[in-house]
C-alpha cells in the first residue's frame, strides 16, 4: 500500500504540476483567474480522442495536433474574449467561466455525456519496489518532468523567459522598459494552455474523457495555486506533490476516502492559509498599485 | 384622503420623477398581480425559483459587490439552509415555517466561521480559498450518507403551502422583503462603510473603521439571507440534495451577479429574472434542450463583451444622467437638475465610465 501511495501521488502530483504551473502563469503574468484552464485540458483530451480513435491518426500525431490545435484556439479566446473586458476584472472572470460552459456543452452536444474510454498508447508495465506501474503512468511522469523542465529553461534561460518574469514582476514598469505587454501576456496564456493540453492529453488514456471531467481538476489546481501562493512557480509545483500525496493517502489509507479525498486537500489548504494567508511561497500582500 | 392625497405627492416626487424607480414599482405591482390575472402553474413554478435564487444573488451581491469579499463558494450557506432544515423538519417533525428560520440561523453561523477564516485573506486568494468550503461540505456529506442520504438527498419534505399560487406568493413576498431589506442595509451608512472596505481596506482602518468585525457581520448576514433562500428552496422543490452545494450553483450565482452588476442589489436580482426564466424557457423547446446552457453562456459573454460593468448600469446610465453639481440622479429628458436646478451638461461620450456610480 505503501508503494501505491508513493506511486499514485507522484503521478497525480505531475498532473496536477503541469495544470497549476500553467494557471499560475497566467494569473501572474496577465492577473486573470482562468477558471476555463481545465476547460482546456478537457478540450485537448477530446481532440486527442477524436484524433485517434476517429481518424486513427498516430498516437504522437494526435496528441501533438491536439495541443497545437487547442493552444491556437486559447489565443484566439484570449484575443476576442478576454481582453476586450481585460479592465474589469470581474468580466474576466465571468467571460472564463462562460467559455469553460461554452466549452463543456459545445463537447456534450458532440459526444455525448458518457465516459469515452481512450486506448492505451503503451501496454505493459514496469515493476519497482514490487508495485507494477503501468508505462502509460510513467509516460505521464516522463512527459511532466520534461514539460516542466521546458518551462524552467524558457522561463529561465531565455530573453522571452525574462520578459514574462518581468511583466509578472511589475507590467507598468515593464511596459516602459519597451516590452510589449500584450503580446507577453498572450504567449503566457499560450504556454499556459499548452501545459494544460499536454495534461489533458497524456491522462486522456487513464482517466475516462467525459464533458465534466474539468471540474474536479479545477478546485484541485486552484487549491494547489492558493496553496502554494498565487502566481508562484515553486509553490505550484511543490503545492501539486502535497496535495497528490495527500489524496493518495486518503484514497488509500482512509475509509470512504474516495469521497473525501477533495475535502481532506480542500482542508490542509484551509489549514495552510490560516496559518500564511499569503500561500507557502507567495509575496506578502503589497498594496495594489 | 389626506393620507391619499399625501401617499399620491409621494410617489409622483419621489418615484416618477426616475425612470429606474418607476420601472422598479412597476416591477413590484406585476410580482403581486400576476397570480391574478394570469396563473398558470408551469408559470408560477418558475416565478417561484426565480425568486429563490433573487435572495441567493442579492445575497451573494452584499458581499462580493458591495465589500469586495468575492465569494466563490457562496453554495455553501444555501447549501447549509437546504440541510439544515430539511434534516429539522424530517428528523424533528418541525413545521416548515420554523425550519426555515432554523435553516437560516445554521447559515448565519456558518457564515460567521467561514469569514472568521477568511479574515485575512484578499482578492484572488479569497475567492478561491471560498471556493473550497463547499465541496469540502459535500465531501462529508458524502463520507456520510446514512445522514444526509448521498447522491440522493433527503426528499419527502412537507411544502410551506399547498397551491403553486400560495407557494408563489410565499417565495415572491419573502424576496420582496429580504432583497428590500438587504438593498436598506447596503443604502444605508453600513453600505458606506462597505463601500470603503472594498475599495481601500487599509484607509478604511485607519478612519477608525473595525473593519474585522464589518466583514464578519456581512459575512453573516449574506449567508444568512443565502440560507434563508436554501430553506425555502428545500421546502418547494421537496427534496435537499447534493446539487445545492455543488460548484456550478457558486458560479451560477457569480454569473448572475456579474451579468447584473455588481454593488447594486437589484442588478443580480434583475440578472435571476432575465436568466432564470429565459434558460427555463429555452430548456422548454425540445431542439433547445440540449443546448440551453450553451445559449445561456454565449449570452452571457456577449452582453459582458459591450457591457462589462453589467447589464443595470449600463441601462441606468442610458435612462438616467447624474447631476454634476449635487450627483443626484435625473431622468435622461430632463435639461436642468430637479433637485439643484444645475444644468444637466449633454452626456460626454465616454465621461459617464469615469464619473458615473460605482
Amino acid at each position: 500500500m505503501l508503494q501505491d501511495i508513493l506511486v499514485t501521488g507522484l503521478v497525480n502530483g505531475g498532473v496536477y504540476a503541469l495544470l497549476a504551473i500553467g494557471f499560475s502563469l497566467i494569473f501572474g503574468v496577465a492577473r486573470i483567474v482562468n477558471i476555463a484552464h481545465t476547460a482546456f485540458y478537457m478540450l485537448a483530451a477530446y481532440c486527442f480522442y477524436a484524433l485517434l480513435v476517429k481518424t486513427g491518426l498516430g498516437f504522437l500525431l494526435s496528441g501533438v495536433i491536439a495541443v497545437g490545435a487547442v493552444t491556437l484556439l486559447s489565443v484566439l479566446c484570449y484575443r476576442l474574449v478576454i481582453e476586450p473586458v481585460r479592465e474589469h476584472e470581474a468580466a474576466v472572470l465571468i467571460a472564463t467561466i462562460a467559455l469553460a460552459l461554452i466549452f463543456q456543452e459545445l463537447m456534450l452536444f458532440s459526444f455525448g455525456g458518457h465516459y469515452l474510454g481512450i486506448p492505451s498508447t503503451l501496454e505493459g508495465g514496469v515493476r519497482f519496489l514490487g508495485v507494477s506501474i503501468p508505462y502509460q503512468r510513467m509516460l505521464i511522469l516522463v512527459v511532466a518532468a520534461a514539460m516542466l523542465t521546458g518551462v524552467w529553461f524558457l522561463l529561465y534561460r531565455t530573453r522571452l523567459g525574462l520578459a514574462i518574469r518581468a511583466t509578472a514582476n511589475d507590467l507598468e514598469v515593464a511596459n516602459l522598459m519597451g516590452m510589449n505587454v500584450n503580446r507577453v501576456a498572450m504567449i503566457a496564456v499560450a504556454i499556459s494552455v499548452a501545459l494544460a493540453a499536454v495534461a489533458g492529453v497524456v491522462v486522456a488514456p487513464v482517466f475516462v474523457v467525459d464533458p465534466f471531467m474539468w471540474l474536479a481538476p479545477l478546485v484541485t489546481m486552484l487549491a494547489i495555486v492558493v496553496l502554494g501562493g498565487l502566481g508562484s512557480l515553486k509553490g505550484s509545483l511543490i503545492g501539486a506533490l502535497i496535495i497528490g500525496y495527500v489524496e493518495a493517502i486518503t484514497v488509500f489509507a482512509v475509509p470512504a476516502g474516495a469521497y473525501l479525498k477533495g475535502a481532506v486537500a480542500l482542508g490542509i489548504m484551509v489549514v495552510v492559509l490560516l496559518a500564511r494567508p499569503e500561500g507557502l511561497f507567495g509575496v506578502a500582500f503589497e498594496e495594489e498599485r | 384622503m389626506y393620507l391619499l392625497r399625501r401617499g399620491w405627492a409621494e410617489l409622483r416626487n419621489e418615484v416618477f420623477v426616475l425612470p429606474s424607480r418607476t420601472l422598479v414599482l412597476a416591477w413590484v405591482i406585476a410580482l403581486l398581480a400576476l397570480p391574478v390575472v394570469y396563473g398558470d402553474p408551469y408559470v408560477m413554478r418558475i416565478l417561484t425559483m426565480t425568486c429563490i435564487f433573487a435572495i441567493f444573488a442579492a445575497s451573494w451581491d452584499l458581499l462580493a459587490g458591495y465589500t469586495g469579499q468575492v465569494n466563490f463558494g457562496h453554495a455553501l450557506f444555501f447549501g447549509a439552509g437546504t440541510y439544515t432544515s430539511a434534516l429539522m423538519s424530517l428528523k424533528l417533525g418541525l413545521s416548515p415555517w420554523a425550519t426555515i428560520w432554523a435553516g437560516a440561523a445554521v447559515a448565519f453561523f456558518f457564515g460567521f466561521v467561514v469569514g472568521y477564516l477568511c479574515l485575512r485573506l484578499r482578492g484572488s486568494y479569497l475567492s478561491l480559498a471560498t471556493l473550497a468550503f463547499p465541496l469540502i461540505a459535500l465531501g462529508i456529506l458524502f463520507a456520510f450518507p446514512d445522514f444526509s442520504g448521498g447522491e440522493l438527498g433527503i426528499s419527502g419534505l412537507r411544502r410551506l403551502a399547498v397551491t403553486p399560487t400560495a407557494n408563489y406568493y410565499v417565495a415572491a413576498i419573502s424576496m420582496l422583503v429580504a432583497v428590500f431589506a438587504l438593498w436598506l442595509l447596503a443604502d444605508s451608512k453600513v453600505g458606506i462603510v462597505l463601500h470603503a472596505i472594498r475599495d481601500d481596506e487599509v484607509a478604511a482602518r485607519a478612519s477608525g473603521i473595525n473593519t474585522p468585525r464589518y466583514k464578519l457581520m456581512v459575512f453573516a448576514i449574506a449567508a444568512a439571507a443565502a440560507g434563508f433562500a436554501g430553506a425555502l428552496f428545500a421546502h418547494y422543490l421537496r427534496v435537499a440534495g447534493p446539487s445545492t452545494l455543488e460548484v456550478a450553483l457558486s458560479f451560477q450565482v457569480v454569473i448572475w451577479g456579474i451579468f447584473g452588476g455588481v454593488a447594486t442589489v437589484y442588478g443580480p436580482v434583475a440578472a435571476v429574472f432575465i436568466l432564470y426564466p429565459l434558460t427555463e424557457w429555452l430548456g422548454s423547446f425540445r431542439a433547445f434542450g440540449e443546448l440551453r446552457l450553451l445559449i445561456f453562456a454565449v449570452v452571457v459573454l456577449l452582453v459582458l463583451l459591450f457591457m462589462p460593468r453589467g447589464l443595470t448600469p449600463w441601462v441606468r446610465d442610458k435612462i438616467e444622467t447624474q447631476c454634476p453639481r449635487c450627483k443626484q440622479r435625473n431622468g435622461v429628458w430632463r435639461k436642468i437638475c430637479r433637485l439643484c436646478g444645475a444644468a444637466l451638461q449633454p452626456e460626454v461620450p465616454g465621461a459617464q465610465r469615469l464619473v458615473g456610480h460605482q
